[in-house]
Protein backbone atom coordinates (compact mmCIF):
# COMPACT_ATOMS: atom_id res chain seq x y z
CA UNK A 1 0.00 0.00 0.00
CA UNK A 2 1.34 2.93 -0.83
CA UNK A 3 2.25 5.21 2.30
CA UNK A 4 0.32 8.69 2.30
CA UNK A 5 3.06 11.95 2.36
CA UNK A 6 3.97 12.70 5.29
CA UNK A 7 3.10 16.79 6.14
CA UNK A 8 6.10 18.74 5.23
CA UNK A 9 7.95 20.79 7.84
CA UNK A 10 6.49 23.97 6.64
CA UNK A 11 3.26 23.08 7.38
CA UNK A 12 4.05 21.44 10.82
CA UNK A 13 5.35 24.30 11.89
CA UNK A 14 2.38 26.55 11.02
CA UNK A 15 -0.19 24.64 12.44
CA UNK A 16 2.05 23.68 15.60
CA UNK A 17 2.57 27.84 16.33
CA UNK A 18 -0.85 28.37 15.31
CA UNK A 19 -2.00 26.17 18.14
CA UNK A 20 0.71 27.32 20.54
CA UNK A 21 -1.33 30.37 20.11
CA UNK A 22 -4.87 28.68 20.12
CA UNK A 23 -5.72 29.32 16.90
CA UNK A 24 -6.24 26.11 14.81
CA UNK A 25 -6.40 26.25 10.89
CA UNK A 26 -9.87 26.42 10.42
CA UNK A 27 -10.89 29.16 12.57
CA UNK A 28 -12.07 27.44 15.67
CA UNK A 29 -10.60 27.69 19.37
CA UNK A 30 -9.16 24.28 20.33
CA UNK A 31 -11.91 22.89 22.47
CA UNK A 32 -14.00 23.88 19.71
CA UNK A 33 -16.45 21.49 17.34
CA UNK A 34 -17.09 22.02 13.99
CA UNK A 35 -20.66 22.19 13.01
CA UNK A 36 -22.60 19.49 12.99
CA UNK A 37 -25.55 19.01 11.03
CA UNK A 38 -27.57 16.07 10.47
CA UNK A 39 -30.29 15.29 6.98
CA UNK A 40 -32.86 13.13 6.85
CA UNK A 41 -33.94 11.09 3.84
CA UNK A 42 -37.35 10.26 2.73
CA UNK A 43 -37.09 7.13 4.65
CA UNK A 44 -37.11 6.52 8.56
CA UNK A 45 -33.54 5.46 9.84
CA UNK A 46 -31.71 7.23 7.47
CA UNK A 47 -30.11 10.04 8.63
CA UNK A 48 -26.76 11.89 7.15
CA UNK A 49 -24.55 13.80 9.45
CA UNK A 50 -22.20 16.09 8.92
CA UNK A 51 -19.08 17.34 10.69
CA UNK A 52 -17.57 19.98 8.59
CA UNK A 53 -16.51 18.53 5.72
CA UNK A 54 -16.77 15.10 7.07
CA UNK A 55 -19.91 13.34 6.14
CA UNK A 56 -21.49 9.74 6.87
CA UNK A 57 -24.74 8.14 6.06
CA UNK A 58 -26.36 5.83 8.13
CA UNK A 59 -29.50 3.59 7.41
CA UNK A 60 -31.16 1.60 9.32
CA UNK A 61 -33.36 -1.51 8.35
CA UNK A 62 -34.92 -4.35 10.16
CA UNK A 63 -35.72 -7.83 9.05
CA UNK A 64 -37.09 -10.97 10.75
CA UNK A 65 -35.26 -13.68 11.39
CA UNK A 66 -34.71 -17.14 13.90
CA UNK A 67 -32.99 -15.85 17.50
CA UNK A 68 -29.92 -17.62 18.37
CA UNK A 69 -30.66 -21.01 20.20
CA UNK A 70 -28.48 -19.75 23.35
CA UNK A 71 -30.57 -16.39 23.35
CA UNK A 72 -34.02 -16.87 22.51
CA UNK A 73 -35.25 -13.49 23.48
CA UNK A 74 -32.71 -11.35 21.97
CA UNK A 75 -33.07 -9.77 18.43
CA UNK A 76 -30.27 -8.84 16.64
CA UNK A 77 -27.89 -5.53 15.47
CA UNK A 78 -25.62 -5.76 12.89
CA UNK A 79 -22.81 -3.32 12.19
CA UNK A 80 -21.49 -2.37 8.56
CA UNK A 81 -19.11 -0.20 8.41
CA UNK A 82 -16.50 -0.69 5.86
CA UNK A 83 -14.43 2.68 4.67
CA UNK A 84 -14.24 2.73 0.38
CA UNK A 85 -11.62 4.76 -0.62
CA UNK A 86 -14.69 7.08 -1.77
CA UNK A 87 -14.11 8.23 1.88
CA UNK A 88 -10.27 9.52 1.90
CA UNK A 89 -7.90 8.19 -0.58
CA UNK A 90 -5.78 7.05 2.66
CA UNK A 91 -7.86 3.89 2.49
CA UNK A 92 -8.27 0.44 0.50
CA UNK A 93 -10.65 -1.26 -0.91
CA UNK A 94 -11.04 -4.86 0.13
CA UNK A 95 -8.18 -4.82 2.71
CA UNK A 96 -8.77 -3.18 5.51
CA UNK A 97 -5.85 -1.10 7.42
CA UNK A 98 -5.32 -0.62 11.24
CA UNK A 99 -6.93 2.38 11.18
CA UNK A 100 -10.06 1.02 9.74
CA UNK A 101 -9.95 -1.91 11.68
CA UNK A 102 -9.56 0.73 15.02
CA UNK A 103 -12.42 2.63 13.57
CA UNK A 104 -14.82 -0.34 12.66
CA UNK A 105 -14.08 -1.97 16.32
CA UNK A 106 -14.87 1.33 18.61
CA UNK A 107 -18.02 2.10 17.03
CA UNK A 108 -18.83 -1.67 17.83
CA UNK A 109 -17.68 -1.24 21.05
CA UNK A 110 -20.09 2.46 21.59
CA UNK A 111 -23.12 1.49 19.71
CA UNK A 112 -23.42 -2.22 20.75
CA UNK A 113 -21.48 -2.98 23.45
CA UNK A 114 -23.51 0.21 25.25
CA UNK A 115 -26.46 -1.62 24.68
CA UNK A 116 -27.91 1.42 23.97
CA UNK A 117 -30.43 -0.71 21.86
CA UNK A 118 -32.46 -2.60 24.12
CA UNK A 119 -32.03 -6.19 21.99
CA UNK A 120 -34.82 -8.30 24.17
CA UNK A 121 -37.09 -5.61 23.08
CA UNK A 122 -36.79 -7.02 19.51
CA UNK A 123 -37.70 -10.03 20.43
CA UNK A 124 -41.41 -11.18 18.58
CA UNK A 125 -41.68 -14.92 19.54
CA UNK A 126 -39.02 -16.19 21.76
CA UNK A 127 -36.59 -18.69 20.48
CA UNK A 128 -38.48 -18.28 16.64
CA UNK A 129 -38.85 -14.77 15.69
CA UNK A 130 -36.92 -11.67 16.58
CA UNK A 131 -36.32 -8.73 14.42
CA UNK A 132 -32.48 -8.11 13.19
CA UNK A 133 -31.56 -4.54 12.76
CA UNK A 134 -29.13 -3.70 10.56
CA UNK A 135 -27.29 -0.38 10.47
CA UNK A 136 -25.08 0.43 7.89
CA UNK A 137 -22.57 3.27 7.52
CA UNK A 138 -21.56 5.10 4.08
CA UNK A 139 -18.44 6.41 5.13
CA UNK A 140 -19.10 9.55 2.20
CA UNK A 141 -16.34 11.85 3.04
CA UNK A 142 -13.42 12.20 5.48
CA UNK A 143 -11.47 15.23 6.41
CA UNK A 144 -10.76 13.90 9.74
CA UNK A 145 -12.54 12.46 12.81
CA UNK A 146 -14.95 10.34 10.67
CA UNK A 147 -15.34 8.15 13.78
CA UNK A 148 -17.23 10.69 16.18
CA UNK A 149 -19.32 11.47 13.13
CA UNK A 150 -20.13 8.02 12.40
CA UNK A 151 -21.22 7.11 15.83
CA UNK A 152 -23.65 10.69 15.46
CA UNK A 153 -25.58 9.41 12.54
CA UNK A 154 -25.46 5.93 13.49
CA UNK A 155 -27.30 7.19 16.74
CA UNK A 156 -29.09 9.65 15.26
CA UNK A 157 -30.16 6.61 12.25
CA UNK A 158 -31.24 4.47 15.40
CA UNK A 159 -33.43 7.12 16.95
CA UNK A 160 -35.06 7.51 14.13
CA UNK A 161 -35.81 4.40 13.12
CA UNK A 162 -38.88 2.98 13.59
CA UNK A 163 -39.85 -0.89 12.88
CA UNK A 164 -43.40 -2.02 11.70
CA UNK A 165 -46.07 -2.54 14.18
CA UNK A 166 -46.24 -6.68 14.50
CA UNK A 167 -49.43 -8.17 15.57
CA UNK A 168 -49.18 -11.90 17.33
CA UNK A 169 -52.22 -14.18 17.59
CA UNK A 170 -50.76 -17.66 18.54
CA UNK A 171 -48.19 -18.65 16.07
CA UNK A 172 -49.10 -16.60 13.34
CA UNK A 173 -47.53 -12.76 13.35
CA UNK A 174 -48.90 -10.35 11.65
CA UNK A 175 -46.45 -7.32 10.54
CA UNK A 176 -48.69 -4.29 9.82
CA UNK A 177 -47.23 -1.89 6.69
CA UNK A 178 -46.70 1.51 8.03
CA UNK A 179 -49.92 2.73 5.93
CA UNK A 180 -52.00 0.59 8.29
CA UNK A 181 -50.72 1.13 11.90
CA UNK A 182 -48.21 3.43 12.84
CA UNK A 183 -44.55 1.70 13.18
CA UNK A 184 -43.07 1.75 16.41
CA UNK A 185 -39.52 3.66 17.49
CA UNK A 186 -37.21 1.37 18.98
CA UNK A 187 -36.53 0.99 22.78
CA UNK A 188 -33.33 2.90 23.48
CA UNK A 189 -31.58 2.79 26.48
CA UNK A 190 -28.87 6.05 26.51
CA UNK A 191 -27.68 7.47 23.48
CA UNK A 192 -23.78 7.05 23.71
CA UNK A 193 -21.67 9.52 21.55
CA UNK A 194 -18.04 9.89 20.52
CA UNK A 195 -15.78 12.73 21.48
CA UNK A 196 -11.92 12.31 19.94
CA UNK A 197 -9.58 14.72 21.35
CA UNK A 198 -5.93 15.33 19.77
CA UNK A 199 -2.69 15.95 21.94
CA UNK A 200 0.47 17.70 21.38
CA UNK A 201 3.87 18.08 23.11
CA UNK A 202 3.44 21.00 25.50
CA UNK A 203 0.32 22.21 24.07
CA UNK A 204 -3.30 21.67 25.09
CA UNK A 205 -5.02 19.49 23.59
CA UNK A 206 -7.67 19.65 21.07
CA UNK A 207 -11.28 18.46 20.42
CA UNK A 208 -12.64 16.87 16.95
CA UNK A 209 -8.99 17.48 15.05
CA UNK A 210 -8.83 17.55 11.56
CA UNK A 211 -7.16 15.12 8.92
CA UNK A 212 -3.81 17.22 9.10
CA UNK A 213 -4.26 17.83 12.93
CA UNK A 214 -4.25 14.03 14.10
CA UNK A 215 -1.54 13.13 11.83
CA UNK A 216 0.49 16.09 13.10
CA UNK A 217 -0.57 15.15 16.85
CA UNK A 218 1.43 13.05 19.45
CA UNK A 219 -1.53 10.96 19.88
CA UNK A 220 -5.48 10.93 20.14
CA UNK A 221 -7.59 9.94 22.74
CA UNK A 222 -11.74 8.49 22.38
CA UNK A 223 -14.29 8.76 24.38
CA UNK A 224 -17.81 7.50 24.48
CA UNK A 225 -19.61 9.19 26.82
CA UNK A 226 -23.76 9.79 27.43
CA UNK A 227 -25.93 12.53 28.82
CA UNK A 228 -26.39 10.72 32.09
CA UNK A 229 -22.54 11.62 32.59
CA UNK A 230 -21.68 7.79 32.20
CA UNK A 231 -18.11 6.76 30.32
CA UNK A 232 -18.78 3.93 27.99
CA UNK A 233 -15.79 3.47 26.41
CA UNK A 234 -12.50 5.45 26.81
CA UNK A 235 -9.72 4.09 24.44
CA UNK A 236 -6.10 6.09 24.48
CA UNK A 237 -3.96 3.67 22.71
CA UNK A 238 -0.22 4.65 23.00
CA UNK A 239 0.80 7.96 21.61
CA UNK A 240 2.20 10.49 24.09
CA UNK A 241 1.94 9.75 27.97
CA UNK A 242 -1.07 12.06 30.19
CA UNK A 243 -0.64 12.63 32.98
CA UNK A 244 -4.30 11.62 35.29
CA UNK A 245 -5.54 14.80 35.77
CA UNK A 246 -4.70 15.45 31.85
CA UNK A 247 -7.00 12.68 31.09
CA UNK A 248 -9.55 13.61 33.65
CA UNK A 249 -9.62 17.12 32.28
CA UNK A 250 -10.51 16.17 28.63
CA UNK A 251 -13.11 13.72 30.30
CA UNK A 252 -14.51 16.73 31.55
CA UNK A 253 -14.95 18.82 28.54
CA UNK A 254 -16.24 15.70 27.02
CA UNK A 255 -19.44 15.26 29.11
CA UNK A 256 -19.93 18.94 28.14
CA UNK A 257 -19.34 19.02 24.16
CA UNK A 258 -21.75 15.08 24.54
CA UNK A 259 -24.61 17.18 26.27
CA UNK A 260 -24.49 19.42 23.60
CA UNK A 261 -24.34 17.15 20.97
CA UNK A 262 -27.17 15.16 22.28
CA UNK A 263 -28.95 18.22 22.44
CA UNK A 264 -28.54 18.90 18.80
CA UNK A 265 -29.52 15.40 17.57
CA UNK A 266 -32.87 15.89 19.90
CA UNK A 267 -33.71 19.17 18.10
CA UNK A 268 -32.96 17.88 14.40
CA UNK A 269 -35.34 14.48 15.51
CA UNK A 270 -38.01 16.85 16.87
CA UNK A 271 -37.67 19.60 13.96
CA UNK A 272 -38.43 16.20 11.58
CA UNK A 273 -40.82 14.53 13.27
CA UNK A 274 -42.83 17.93 13.24
CA UNK A 275 -42.47 17.95 9.24
CA UNK A 276 -43.16 14.38 8.98
CA UNK A 277 -47.05 12.34 8.97
CA UNK A 278 -46.24 9.12 10.37
CA UNK A 279 -49.34 8.64 12.29
CA UNK A 280 -52.87 10.01 12.46
CA UNK A 281 -54.77 10.71 15.36
CA UNK B 1 -24.18 -17.23 31.52
CA UNK B 2 -22.88 -19.02 34.25
CA UNK B 3 -20.08 -17.10 35.52
CA UNK B 4 -23.20 -13.98 36.54
CA UNK B 5 -23.97 -16.41 39.59
CA UNK B 6 -20.34 -15.82 40.65
CA UNK B 7 -19.40 -14.05 43.88
CA UNK B 8 -17.35 -11.46 43.09
CA UNK B 9 -16.54 -10.58 46.60
CA UNK B 10 -17.52 -12.12 49.67
CA UNK B 11 -18.89 -11.02 53.00
CA UNK B 12 -15.13 -11.71 54.60
CA UNK B 13 -14.11 -9.08 51.67
CA UNK B 14 -12.22 -11.86 49.48
CA UNK B 15 -12.55 -12.27 45.69
CA UNK B 16 -13.40 -15.66 43.91
CA UNK B 17 -9.85 -16.43 44.10
CA UNK B 18 -9.12 -15.51 47.84
CA UNK B 19 -7.48 -12.28 47.04
CA UNK B 20 -8.21 -8.96 48.71
CA UNK B 21 -9.01 -6.34 46.65
CA UNK B 22 -5.98 -4.77 46.11
CA UNK B 23 -4.14 -8.10 45.62
CA UNK B 24 -2.49 -8.72 42.58
CA UNK B 25 -2.00 -12.43 41.02
CA UNK B 26 1.08 -14.17 41.45
CA UNK B 27 3.84 -12.83 39.47
CA UNK B 28 6.43 -14.36 37.31
CA UNK B 29 8.50 -12.77 35.06
CA UNK B 30 11.03 -14.39 32.97
CA UNK B 31 13.65 -12.92 30.56
CA UNK B 32 15.64 -14.80 27.55
CA UNK B 33 13.27 -17.56 27.29
CA UNK B 34 13.56 -17.81 23.40
CA UNK B 35 16.69 -19.43 22.27
CA UNK B 36 16.62 -17.40 18.99
CA UNK B 37 15.36 -14.13 19.21
CA UNK B 38 16.77 -10.64 20.34
CA UNK B 39 15.31 -10.46 23.56
CA UNK B 40 12.43 -12.56 24.65
CA UNK B 41 10.66 -12.72 27.79
CA UNK B 42 7.85 -14.65 29.62
CA UNK B 43 5.44 -12.77 31.59
CA UNK B 44 2.36 -14.87 34.05
CA UNK B 45 -0.25 -13.10 35.87
CA UNK B 46 -2.23 -15.29 37.70
CA UNK B 47 -3.39 -17.82 35.04
CA UNK B 48 -2.62 -15.51 32.19
CA UNK B 49 0.97 -16.39 30.37
CA UNK B 50 2.21 -14.92 27.53
CA UNK B 51 5.84 -14.51 26.13
CA UNK B 52 6.87 -11.84 23.88
CA UNK B 53 10.26 -12.12 21.75
CA UNK B 54 11.67 -9.21 19.98
CA UNK B 55 14.09 -9.31 16.73
CA UNK B 56 15.74 -6.27 15.80
CA UNK B 57 16.35 -3.36 15.28
CA UNK B 58 17.41 -5.32 11.86
CA UNK B 59 16.29 -4.19 8.06
CA UNK B 60 12.50 -4.11 6.88
CA UNK B 61 11.55 -7.04 5.35
CA UNK B 62 9.43 -4.71 3.69
CA UNK B 63 11.12 -1.81 1.95
CA UNK B 64 8.14 -0.02 2.29
CA UNK B 65 8.24 -0.22 6.00
CA UNK B 66 11.03 1.46 5.95
CA UNK B 67 11.24 5.11 7.81
CA UNK B 68 14.25 7.32 7.15
CA UNK B 69 14.77 8.95 10.46
CA UNK B 70 13.49 6.83 13.06
CA UNK B 71 12.84 2.78 13.19
CA UNK B 72 9.52 1.59 12.86
CA UNK B 73 7.89 -1.09 15.49
CA UNK B 74 5.83 -3.52 14.19
CA UNK B 75 3.77 -6.06 16.29
CA UNK B 76 2.16 -9.43 15.97
CA UNK B 77 -0.18 -11.21 18.75
CA UNK B 78 -1.27 -14.74 18.18
CA UNK B 79 -3.14 -16.67 20.27
CA UNK B 80 -2.21 -20.62 20.95
CA UNK B 81 -5.79 -22.93 19.95
CA UNK B 82 -5.28 -24.53 23.87
CA UNK B 83 -4.79 -21.01 25.51
CA UNK B 84 -8.43 -21.25 27.05
CA UNK B 85 -9.63 -17.74 25.86
CA UNK B 86 -13.17 -17.31 26.52
CA UNK B 87 -13.94 -15.72 23.24
CA UNK B 88 -14.30 -17.85 20.08
CA UNK B 89 -11.50 -19.08 18.51
CA UNK B 90 -9.45 -16.45 17.60
CA UNK B 91 -7.52 -16.45 13.99
CA UNK B 92 -4.37 -14.23 12.74
CA UNK B 93 -6.80 -12.06 11.58
CA UNK B 94 -9.28 -11.58 13.98
CA UNK B 95 -10.38 -7.82 14.55
CA UNK B 96 -9.65 -8.12 18.37
CA UNK B 97 -6.29 -9.50 18.10
CA UNK B 98 -4.90 -6.74 15.42
CA UNK B 99 -6.55 -4.34 17.85
CA UNK B 100 -4.54 -5.17 20.29
CA UNK B 101 -1.38 -5.43 18.42
CA UNK B 102 -1.96 -1.88 17.61
CA UNK B 103 -2.53 -1.02 20.84
CA UNK B 104 0.65 -2.38 21.48
CA UNK B 105 2.43 -0.72 18.57
CA UNK B 106 1.24 2.71 19.65
CA UNK B 107 2.11 2.37 23.53
CA UNK B 108 5.79 1.40 22.65
CA UNK B 109 6.21 3.57 19.66
CA UNK B 110 6.65 6.78 21.57
CA UNK B 111 8.55 4.88 24.36
CA UNK B 112 11.15 3.00 22.15
CA UNK B 113 14.15 6.21 21.35
CA UNK B 114 13.03 4.97 17.48
CA UNK B 115 15.45 8.01 16.41
CA UNK B 116 18.22 5.72 17.90
CA UNK B 117 17.54 3.00 14.85
CA UNK B 118 17.11 4.73 11.15
CA UNK B 119 15.76 2.65 8.44
CA UNK B 120 15.47 -0.16 10.63
CA UNK B 121 12.56 -2.41 11.90
CA UNK B 122 11.93 -3.86 15.76
CA UNK B 123 9.57 -6.51 15.18
CA UNK B 124 7.86 -7.96 18.38
CA UNK B 125 5.86 -10.94 18.63
CA UNK B 126 3.66 -11.63 20.99
CA UNK B 127 2.16 -15.31 21.76
CA UNK B 128 -0.44 -16.06 24.02
CA UNK B 129 0.03 -19.19 25.60
CA UNK B 130 -2.46 -19.01 28.33
CA UNK B 131 -5.56 -16.50 28.99
CA UNK B 132 -7.39 -16.29 31.76
CA UNK B 133 -7.77 -12.21 31.75
CA UNK B 134 -5.76 -9.63 30.94
CA UNK B 135 -4.07 -10.06 28.25
CA UNK B 136 -3.52 -7.01 26.50
CA UNK B 137 -1.67 -5.95 30.20
CA UNK B 138 0.38 -9.17 30.61
CA UNK B 139 1.28 -8.40 26.92
CA UNK B 140 2.63 -5.14 27.44
CA UNK B 141 4.41 -6.17 30.55
CA UNK B 142 6.01 -8.70 28.65
CA UNK B 143 7.08 -6.50 25.12
CA UNK B 144 8.70 -4.02 28.10
CA UNK B 145 10.91 -6.96 29.53
CA UNK B 146 11.55 -8.44 25.70
CA UNK B 147 12.66 -4.72 24.69
CA UNK B 148 15.01 -4.26 27.62
CA UNK B 149 16.44 -8.11 26.97
CA UNK B 150 17.14 -7.10 23.79
CA UNK B 151 19.04 -3.88 24.72
CA UNK B 152 17.00 -1.59 22.78
CA UNK B 153 16.79 1.73 24.31
CA UNK B 154 13.80 2.79 25.81
CA UNK B 155 12.96 5.99 27.78
CA UNK B 156 11.39 3.84 30.68
CA UNK B 157 9.61 0.73 32.00
CA UNK B 158 5.71 0.80 30.43
CA UNK B 159 3.74 -1.59 32.98
CA UNK B 160 0.35 -1.92 32.73
CA UNK B 161 -2.68 -3.48 35.01
CA UNK B 162 -6.49 -4.36 34.79
CA UNK B 163 -8.70 -3.17 37.41
CA UNK B 164 -12.62 -3.48 37.34
CA UNK B 165 -15.06 -1.75 39.83
CA UNK B 166 -17.63 -3.91 42.12
CA UNK B 167 -20.45 -1.68 43.36
CA UNK B 168 -17.80 1.02 45.17
CA UNK B 169 -14.99 -1.08 45.54
CA UNK B 170 -12.38 -1.47 42.87
CA UNK B 171 -10.56 -4.04 42.22
CA UNK B 172 -7.22 -5.01 40.81
CA UNK B 173 -5.44 -7.32 38.27
CA UNK B 174 -8.62 -9.32 37.10
CA UNK B 175 -8.98 -12.79 36.03
CA UNK B 176 -11.38 -13.46 33.10
CA UNK B 177 -14.43 -14.94 35.38
CA UNK B 178 -14.26 -11.09 36.82
CA UNK B 179 -13.52 -9.79 33.60
CA UNK B 180 -16.87 -10.99 32.56
CA UNK B 181 -18.92 -9.15 34.91
CA UNK B 182 -17.08 -5.78 35.85
CA UNK B 183 -16.28 -2.76 34.36
CA UNK B 184 -12.98 -3.46 33.35
CA UNK B 185 -10.05 -0.77 32.92
CA UNK B 186 -6.60 -1.22 31.47
CA UNK B 187 -3.83 1.29 32.29
CA UNK B 188 -0.27 1.37 31.00
CA UNK B 189 1.79 3.92 32.55
CA UNK B 190 5.25 5.09 32.91
CA UNK B 191 6.91 5.44 36.17
CA UNK B 192 6.85 9.12 36.29
CA UNK B 193 3.05 8.54 36.95
CA UNK B 194 2.06 9.05 32.92
CA UNK B 195 -0.47 7.26 31.26
CA UNK B 196 0.07 5.99 28.45
CA UNK B 197 -2.33 3.68 27.43
CA UNK B 198 -5.87 3.61 28.82
CA UNK B 199 -9.02 1.28 27.44
CA UNK B 200 -12.47 0.78 28.71
CA UNK B 201 -15.01 -0.94 27.38
CA UNK B 202 -18.16 -0.96 29.87
CA UNK B 203 -20.23 1.82 31.31
CA UNK B 204 -18.34 3.72 34.05
CA UNK B 205 -19.67 7.13 36.23
CA UNK B 206 -17.06 9.54 35.28
CA UNK B 207 -16.48 10.19 38.97
CA UNK B 208 -15.32 6.72 39.76
CA UNK B 209 -13.56 6.37 37.13
CA UNK B 210 -11.16 9.29 37.90
CA UNK B 211 -10.44 7.08 41.17
CA UNK B 212 -10.12 3.95 39.14
CA UNK B 213 -7.64 5.70 37.10
CA UNK B 214 -5.15 6.95 39.66
CA UNK B 215 -5.45 3.53 41.51
CA UNK B 216 -4.17 1.92 38.65
CA UNK B 217 -1.35 3.91 37.92
CA UNK B 218 -0.55 3.30 41.79
CA UNK B 219 -0.46 -0.42 40.63
CA UNK B 220 1.55 0.20 37.50
CA UNK B 221 4.08 1.50 40.23
CA UNK B 222 4.60 -1.70 42.02
CA UNK B 223 5.01 -4.17 38.80
CA UNK B 224 7.45 -1.97 37.79
CA UNK B 225 9.67 -2.16 41.15
CA UNK B 226 9.20 -6.01 40.40
CA UNK B 227 10.49 -5.81 36.75
CA UNK B 228 13.26 -3.98 37.91
CA UNK B 229 14.38 -6.27 40.20
CA UNK B 230 14.62 -9.11 37.63
CA UNK B 231 16.23 -7.27 35.10
CA UNK B 232 19.04 -5.86 37.93
CA UNK B 233 19.64 -9.52 39.02
CA UNK B 234 19.66 -10.93 35.46
CA UNK B 235 22.72 -7.71 34.93
CA UNK B 236 23.81 -8.61 38.32
CA UNK B 237 24.60 -12.77 37.35
CA UNK B 238 25.88 -11.44 33.61
CA UNK B 239 28.52 -9.13 34.72
CA UNK B 240 29.53 -11.79 37.10
CA UNK B 241 29.99 -14.34 34.45
CA UNK B 242 31.58 -11.60 32.36
CA UNK B 243 33.97 -11.02 35.28
CA UNK B 244 34.86 -14.86 35.69
CA UNK B 245 35.65 -15.15 31.72
CA UNK B 246 37.92 -12.02 32.13
CA UNK B 247 39.42 -13.34 34.94
CA UNK B 248 39.96 -16.95 33.60
CA UNK B 249 41.70 -15.34 30.17
CA UNK B 250 43.60 -13.25 32.36
CA UNK B 251 45.24 -16.14 34.48
CA UNK B 252 45.10 -18.21 32.02
CA UNK B 253 42.83 -21.15 32.47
Amino acid sequence: MPREIEPSINQREFVLRALAQGKRLDGRVPLELRNVELEFGDELGWCTARLGKTAVLAHVSATIVRPRDDRPYEGFLIINSEISPMASSVYEAGRASEDEVLITRLLEKSIRRTEAVDREALCIIAGEKVWQLRLTLHFLSDSGNILDCASIAAMTALRHFRKPEVEVSGRDVIVHSPDERAPVPLAIHHTPLCVSFAFFPDLPPIIDPTHLESVLSSGTLTLTLNAQRELCVLSKAGGSALSPGEIMGVVRVGVERVRELVKIMEDALRSDQSNRVIEVR
Amino acid sequence: MASSRLEILNDGGLRHDARRPYELRSLSLELSTHPNADGSSTVSQGLTTVSASVFGPREPKQRAGSVHDKASVVVEVGVAPWAGAREVRRTRGDKRLLEIAAAIRQTFEPVIMTHLYPRSEIAVHIQVISADGGILPTAINATTLALVDAGISLIDYVTSLSLGLHLTQPLLDLSAPEEADLPTLVVAALPSGKVTLAQMETRLHVDRFEEMLTLGVEGCGVLKTEMDRVVKDRTTRVVERMDKVIQGRITGD
